[in-house]
């Protein structure tokens, strides 16, 4: 079917804004990438999947400005011991970055790696198959026109995470960064994401998980309060494979995280979870598909927003269990805490099943403080501030424990304090 | 189940659970009446239109009304997005309009009415006699005279393809100051108050189907309580498709003003055809300040054969405005019928502490396709809303709940609570839940809850361990599922749903 005319005009502007890099073993890859982009076209306004998210910004063909926050916080993951893999709007940095040989994996820059064979047969191959049913068009854009990226290959189990640090240092950057990761049998890692990338951040990341291998995932949305974001996370699931994804998100003007989870393999398992703290300006959209082709295997999304000031929070989350796919065990559930009148929460949880010996269930709630928790507090001395915020933790925690490191999870709730904190002062 | 005919009665098996078991599982309103019918042409032109609205007897203004309608639904798009797949409707080649001839000149009581068309109705227990008690509940003969209440009343309204056959109980109705008649007779008798009302809730172009509604309905029923009355009795519409090849448009049109209280049954059925029928109905409900409205379907059109032939087409436009402070609406649902359901009877909420609830048990089995659910649009302060939705879904089908609970910033201290669960029999069928849910303010509540599951295999072991067979505990353990949704029907209603329910599942165990 063709595009109606003004959705083809806009795929066009955005696609002669960008040159697509030629040669090298990825090549054929983009050029796919780039067709398929042309037949689905960009997203706007009209389209279902964008409903609650007004896509222009994310796909306009110059990117709207940014300006950097100054900020004394430390930055998070700082105080652990990692390997450090540093994006400076959007450009490996190989002077702040740390020398990436590291015992189990192997790490190569997508810019420069002109013959690696693994990546050939992954490298937009996941993104291609997150596209059935549900178009995700800024995906197949970054496929095409990604400049730069990571390929990590792991092979045993790295004796530290995997730390990439995005710097936003241009008020009108625009990066576009591919990551793959395949994950051998029995192989295990952690990466850690963090920092606010670029005014504009175009992000994909696809990861291939082989039998029993199991990798984690947190990432923290640098608090830029004029950052955009579109970010897509594909990853695939052979037999027991266990993949667990969590985001912090502080603020930024919009933000739209996509995570494609695919059960291919029998026994598998995927937590998938975010919590998000808005104010003001913010618009913050977490959308998740997970599908279930695969017998036994166990799928969580569990997602907290927090929002004061006007900010906005989507949730767009489903769980599509195949034919065959029994004894799936599917849960999903999305929170919206809302501090003040002004702010919304809009939300689509989804279930699509096939099978019939199956359990899934998904819950959706949204509303103000429980003020019989508050009440509870005060009577016992608590001010109501700090009660206030007791409470706003207690929320977000149920997200937070997603993340297997305890004391990772320490470092995240901290930085929430932080953004309460801030919020007082 | 041809093959119970000649079937050998076991030893220790009595021929009453042969018949019982008989009884079960086919269609049983699937007949139809031998009637020599008056078809408008097939197809759908303004003349169409025109000669729906000249059959009629209708006033110019409703012919323009039906004519914009036409010029706007040639504009429609027919939606794509439910989960219904179905083959392309060819609009050309339906008829929009039969009546029974008998039916050309109005009869002025009951008693002139076609016994024909009084059989047919006594043949699906609907009684149009009114000195006739409720006998509205098949097997209801059955039931011991004590167990009910003998001053219970119900008034039909029916309606034969095109046309209202009869409304009952009209002159008591009368009396209390309740207009109850078929929407024909409101729009030459009542003109101020259809006017007023009519796609005022669901306006002319809303969407594809009721726009086309808009164009061509025939008859319908329309009621209206005037502030204060409490309705004496229930009022009911029975829908009947007999013709082939002939859509089915009916309008329904109820008004409760201030501090009046109604209640509503609607039941349909329809013969068993190879071909597919169209069914595009529009309810529009209007609940003034204090007033109440409760309105309950059993579905049960034709749904097609075993391999998916046939059946109804129902694609539905249900919607409840609570204009007043304190209104309060409640659907109730039993959606057994149609090869294809399109339906989401909603309500808007706009006056403060207005309540609507929403209770649906929706059953799919063999090819059929449901995609069904509600909207509770909240824009007055304190306004409530419930929906409990059980979705059960068998053989190859389909069973989808779609839905809407939106809080706009005005509706502070609203609040709404949600329920759907899905069971699924047999591991070719499907159930889906599609809730959209938006919440602009954050003085309310929403929760949500869904779950999907197979029928628990303890409950089945412990029925069966106690001497049922499979097909008894499934129904038994379906029963107690939906209990929540059978418990806000109207009694007369609660019996035949749960016969229905026992009905639809035959033959999807094993």
């Amino acid at each position: 079917m063709a595009l109606p005319q003004a959705k083809q005009d806009a795929t066009e502007a955005r696609i002669a804004a960008l040159s697509l890099p030629e040669g090298g073993w990825a090549e054929p890859a983009r050029r796919e990438a780039l067709a398929r982009l042309r037949a689905m076209g960009l997203p706007n306004a009209r389209d279902e999947y964008w409903k609650f998210t007004r896509p222009d910004t994310l796909v306009s063909a110059e990117a709207p400005a940014a300006r950097v926050l100054e900020t004394d916080e430390t930055p998070l993951f700082d105080s652990r011991d990692r390997l450090k893999l540093v994006f400076v709007d959007g450009v490996f940095s190989a002077e702040e970055s740390d020398d990436p040989s590291l015992e189990g994996v192997t790490i190569d820059r997508l810019a420069e790696a002109k013959d690696i064979h693994w990546a050939k047969d992954l490298y937009g191959v996941l993104e291609a198959r997150g596209q059935d049913p549900v178009a995700r068009p800024l995906a197949a854009l970054n496929t095409a026109f990604a400049t730069d990226g990571l390929l990590i290959h792991v092979t045993g189990k790295p004796s530290k995470p995997i730390s990439l640090i995005y710097r936003h240092v241009s008020d009108t950057s625009d990066a576009i960064l591919h990551h793959v990761i395949k994950v051998d049998a029995g192989a295990e890692a952690t990466i850690l994401e963090n920092g606010p990338a670029a005014a504009r951040f175009n992000k994909c990341m696809e990861v291939d998980l082989a039998e029993g291998g199991r990798l984690h995932h947190i990432r923290a949305q640098g608090r830029d309060h004029e950052r955009r974001a579109a970010t897509h996370v594909f990853a695939r699931l052979e037999k027991e494979s266990v993949f667990k994804s969590f985001t912090l998100s502080v603020n930024g003007a919009m933000t739209r995280n996509e995570v494609v989870v695919e059960f291919t393999g029998d026994d598998a398992v995927a937590h998938v979870a975010g919590a998000c703290m808005g104010d003001g300006d913010f618009h913050h959209d977490d959308t998740v598909f997970v599908t279930h082709d695969a017998v036994n295997c166990e799928s969580r999304q569990v997602f907290k927003k927090v929002l004061r000031n006007g900010a906005t929070g989507v949730f767009q989350g489903k769980i599509l269990v195949k034919p065959d796919a029994q004894k799936t065990d599917g849960y999903q559930i999305s929170q919206s805490l809302l501090l003040d009148e002004d702010s919304q929460f809009l939300a689509k949880p989804e279930l699509e099943i096939y099978a019939d010996d199956v359990a899934c269930s998904h819950g959706s709630t949204s509303g103000a403080i429980d003020e019989d928790g508050l009440f509870y507090l005060r009577a016992r001395g608590v001010p109501r501030g700090t009660a206030e915020d007791l409470l706003t933790i207690a929320f977000i925690a149920e997200a937070v424990q997603e993340v297997e490191d305890e004391s990772l999870q320490e470092d995240l709730v901290e930085r929430v304090a932080g953004w309460l904190a801030r919020r007082r002062g | 189940m041809a093959a119970f005919e000649d079937v050998t009665v076991k030893e220790g098996v009595d021929q009453e659970t042969v018949d019982a078991v008989k009884s079960v599982g086919t269609y049983k309103h699937g007949w139809e009446t031998d009637i020599e019918m008056e078809y408008a042409p097939k197809g759908l032109t303004p003349d169409i239109v025109r000669l729906i609205s000249e059959k009629n007897e209708e006033p110019q203004w409703m012919t323009d009304w039906r004519l914009q309608a036409y010029e706007r639904w040639l504009q429609k798009k027919e939606p794509d997005w439910a989960m219904v797949d179905y083959p392309e409707i060819d609009f050309q080649e339906q008829y929009y309009y039969a009546r029974p001839k008998s039916m050309m000149e109005k009869p002025k009581s009951l008693d002139e009415v076609d016994p024909k068309l009084l059989e047919t109705y006594e043949k699906l227990g609907i009684p149009l006699k009114e000195q006739m008690i409720l006998a509205g509940v098949e097997g209801a003969e059955a039931m011991p005279a004590d167990g009910r209440n003998s001053d219970r009343k119900v008034a039909v309204d029916a309606v034969f393809d095109s046309v209202s056959v009869g409304t009952t109980f009209q002159a008591e109705l009368k009396k209390a100051g309740v207009i109850f008649c078929s929407i024909s007779e409101a729009i030459r008798e009542h003109p101020e108050l259809v006017k007023k009302y009519l796609g005022s809730v669901v306006p002319v172009s809303d969407n594809f189907y009721a726009t086309l509604n808009s164009a061509v309905f025939s008859d319908g029923s329309f009621v209206y309580v005037p502030p204060g009355v409490r309705c004496p009795m229930e009022l009911s519409t029975y829908f009947r498709i007999n013709a082939e090849n002939t859509g089915q448009f009916e309008r329904t049109l109820i008004i409760a003003d201030k501090g009046s209280y109604v209640s509503y049954l609607e039941g349909c059925t329809a013969p068993q055809r190879d071909t597919a029928q169209l069914h595009a109905a529009v309810v529009e409900i209007i609940v003034e300040e204090d007033a109440e409205v409760k309105y309950s379907t059993v579905q049960n059109w034709y749904p097609g054969n075993e391999e998916g032939k046939g059946g109804i087409y129902n694609f539905v436009t249900k919607r409840a405005d609570c204009r007043g402070d304190r209104a309060k609406v409640m659907w109730t649902q039993v959606e057994t019928g149609s090869a294809v359901t399109w339906k989401y009877p909603s309500c808007i909420l706009r006056g403060n502490e207005s309540q609507g609830e929403f209770y649906s048990i929706a059953i799919t089995n063999n090819h059929q396709q449901a995609d069904t659910g509600t909207k509770m649009i909240h824009l007055g302060k304190d306004t409530r809303s419930r929906i409990v939705s059980k979705g059960i879904s068998a053989g190859v089908a389909q069973n989808t709940y779609r839905g809407l609970v939106s809080m706009h910033p005005k509706a502070k201290n609203s609040r709404n609570y949600t329920q759907c669960d899905s069971l699924l029999i047999g591991d070719k069928c499907g159930a889906h839940t599609v809730p959209y849910i938006e919440v602009k303010n954050n003085s309310s509540r929403v929760e949500h809850e869904a779950t999907t599951s197979k029928v628990d295999d303890d409950q089945l072991f412990y029925c069966r361990q106690r001497g049922m067979d499979e097909e008894e505990a499934v129904a038994l353990v379906v029963n107690g599922f939906c209990r929540d949704v059978l418990q806000a029907l109207p009694m007369e209603f609660a019996m035949e749903a749960q016969q229905l329910v026992a009905i639809s599942l035959e033959g999807s165990v094993g």
